[in-house]
């Protein structure tokens, strides 16, 4: 990427951000309610293409690290008053990261095909787990009445329970998990993560450690799944099992191919077409998933790039990237 | 428990495990071939299901609804190999698990335009609805023991396509080596019709006959695929073999879990495949490189 490139990106960056900000003044609350819900989901998908982008491995167990942190926040709320955000936030997350390192730790001892099957079957274990015990509320999950407080010295600092605070503390966030993930993805334990990726043998005999890099970045992903996770149930104002379910997973996975692979923001993208596309089934069909699933295969066979590959159809411009990008894929196919 | 306690939860895990190893071992033919994995091998097995039901519903004949389910899953296998698979070969596997996916949904949706989402019982065929009386108080359904011959039957009837026949030959050879099995004049593209429209097939069977004992609900292929996916790592990717001391593995442990563990029974067969993948990663009968 040139400074050029690098400098316009920047420029797009700034945009989009100026106009989240001036959206929630701009339209109905619903709509503001649903970009929430798009930043949220879009965290979601960022933090499971720092694994299956950047790091090869196609994971189907996120949706439980979402569920798990949501769950967190459920049970950590008390029945009649708010839950602080300073202790329930790192709570959720920690519990998502913790159980992302034990469901890693014996994942990635396995590749490819085998790694997607023992990620769907954990995840699906840690589903049961809350569908079938009656510990957190069973198959009928819990009502979350109030909101987190965040609150410093006794003084609320914003209102989550209204649309607006909550919309900008989502906001703030969805920008602090897009400049952590740039950073890290940046970074060497970036680099390196990649390089397993395109050629793992030979990553390994250059002397990097690719199993505690791969766990690792997972374990950064399934707490920041944890973090979405964290907000989709408080802004739901309940949780259910279903959230842990793999569905869950494969839609955000829908999400990361729509925006692309191998970029840090592209996910989010998915997630703002993916939520609109459904928003306006819903409006139109009772049988939306039916519509849904037609487009998803559409989508897989047409454009296994994701949407940037009808970039250069429109545009025109940003080219010079495009064909150096397809080389690696290409040469993955063979070997993933 | 005492011996015939003991002898009814073992014949329940045999047939659990029977079943099961019918339904993945599609699943593990269709990965060993065509190098594809299919997530919506659960939703034909759903499929199975309600196809057995409706038929039976109108037709009265349980064999009959066994047999058009099977049929109607063999056509629906084969074209979506011909539509939608063939143009997966190659591609990395968030491509086959997106479309796969995609199916599920369709499948689903579809189901609840035709058959709606109501539970259904499918009665069993009326000279195997009777019981044996083993003592006073305990009998054991005719049917489950039915189910038991089946799927030996079709077990059996798998295991000697594979080992003796030509078309067997070519199956294992393309699980061994595809580009070779290519290069020496097998038509890929028509044996890997086949198989995948067996392996649909296959599932729809396992959903077929276990449908009078288990009721047929929307949800029922969502755990099968769990499930599958489960016995197909203990057992190894790609070997039938592997399948079926995977399937009774979790046949043996999910039954006698609910019976000495009820509480953590649901958690047992993941333990079960953590404690595989810890000792061998690749399965108990899978080869080191995949």
């Amino acid at each position: 990427m040139g400074d050029a490139d690098i400098r316009r990106w920047i420029v797009i960056g700034l945009v989009c951000l100026a106009a989240a900000i001036v959206l929630p003044f701009l339209v109905p609350a619903y709509y503001a309610q649903f970009a929430a819900k798009v930043y949220i989901m879009g965290m979601l998908a960022m933090a499971l293409n720092l694994v299956v982008g950047h790091g090869g491995l196609v994971s189907l167990c996120h949706g439980a690290f979402f569920g798990l942190a949501g769950y967190a926040l459920a049970l950590a709320t008390p029945r009649y008053d708010h839950a602080a955000i300073w202790w329930t936030l790192p709570l959720a997350v920690a519990a998502a990261g913790a159980v992302a390192l034990v469901i890693g730790a014996l994942a990635l001892r396995t590749r490819g095909i085998y790694f997607i099957m023992v990620t769907l079957a954990f995840g699906e274990m840690l589903f049961f787990l809350f569908f079938d015990t009656q510990f957190a509320g069973g198959s009928d999950g819990i009502f979350i009445n109030t909101k987190p407080e965040v609150a410093m010295f006794g003084r609320a600092l914003v209102d989550l329970d209204k649309p607006l605070g909550f919309y900008f503390v989502v906001l703030g966030v969805l920008v602090a998990v897009i400049a952590l993930l740039t950073v890290l993805i940046r970074s060497p334990f970036g680099h390196a993560l990649a390089a397993a990726r395109d050629n793992e043998r030979r990553t390994r005999a250059l002397g990097f450690p690719v199993f505690c890099i791969r766990l690792t970045a997972f374990v950064i992903s399934g707490a920041l799944a944890g973090l979405a996770g964290y907000f989709a149930a408080a802004q739901f104002g309940f949780v259910v099992p279903q959230m842990l379910g793999w569905h869950v997973s494969a839609t955000v996975l829908v999400m990361v191919l729509i925006g692309g692979l191998r970029s840090i923001t592209g996910p989010l993208v998915g997630a703002m077409v993916l939520l609109g596309l459904e928003e306006v089934l819903k409006a139109t069909t009772e049988y939306w998933k039916l519509i849904e699933g037609i487009i998803i295969i559409v989508l897989v066979i047409v454009l296994p790039g994701g949407l940037r590959q009808l970039l250069p159809h429109i545009g025109g411009r940003m080219p010079e990237a495009r064909p150096a990008r397809k080389a690696p894929r290409a040469a993955d196919a063979g070997h993933a | 428990m005492d011996l015939v306690t003991f002898g009814v939860q073992l014949l329940n895990a045999i047939q659990y495990g029977m079943v099961l190893f019918l339904v993945a071992s599609g699943l593990t033919l269709v990965f060993g071939i065509l190098g594809v994995i299919n997530l919506a091998h659960g939703a034909f097995y759903m499929i199975g299901a309600y196809l057995a039901y409706w038929i039976a519903t109108y037709s009265g004949s349980f064999a009959l609804a066994v047999a058009g389910s099977v049929a109607i899953a063999f056509v629906l296998g084969w074209l979506m190999e011909a539509v939608l698979v063939k143009r997966l070969y190659g591609r990395d596997h968030l491509a086959q698990v997106l479309l796969t996916f995609g199916v599920i949904l369709v499948l689903d949706e579809g189901r609840q335009i035709l058959f709606g989402k109501d539970v259904h019982s499918v009665a069993p065929p009326e000279w195997l609805a009777g019981t044996i009386q083993l003592t006073d108080n305990l009998s054991y359904s005719v049917y489950r023991l039915a189910i038991c011959v089946f799927c030996l039957i079709v077990a059996a009837a798998i295991f000697w396509v594979i080992r003796s026949t030509k078309i067997g030959m070519i199956v294992r050879a393309g699980a061994e080596n595809r580009e070779m099995t290519r290069v020496l004049g097998i038509k890929s593209d028509v044996v890997n019709r086949y198989v995948f429209a067996v392996g649909i097939a296959l599932a729809a069977f396992g959903g077929a006959v276990v449908a009078p004992v288990s009721t047929v609900f929307p949800g029922m292929g969502d755990g099968m695929l769990i499930l599958s996916f489960v016995v197909v790592v203990l057992g190894g990717l790609g070997s039938v073999a592997g399948a079926a001391i995977g399937a009774l593995l979790i046949g043996l442990t999910d039954t006698f879990g609910k019976v000495f563990f009820p509480n953590v029974a649901s958690i047992l067969i993941y333990v079960l495949m953590a404690a595989v993948l810890i000792w061998r990663p690749n399965g108990i009968l899978g080869r080191r490189e995949i």
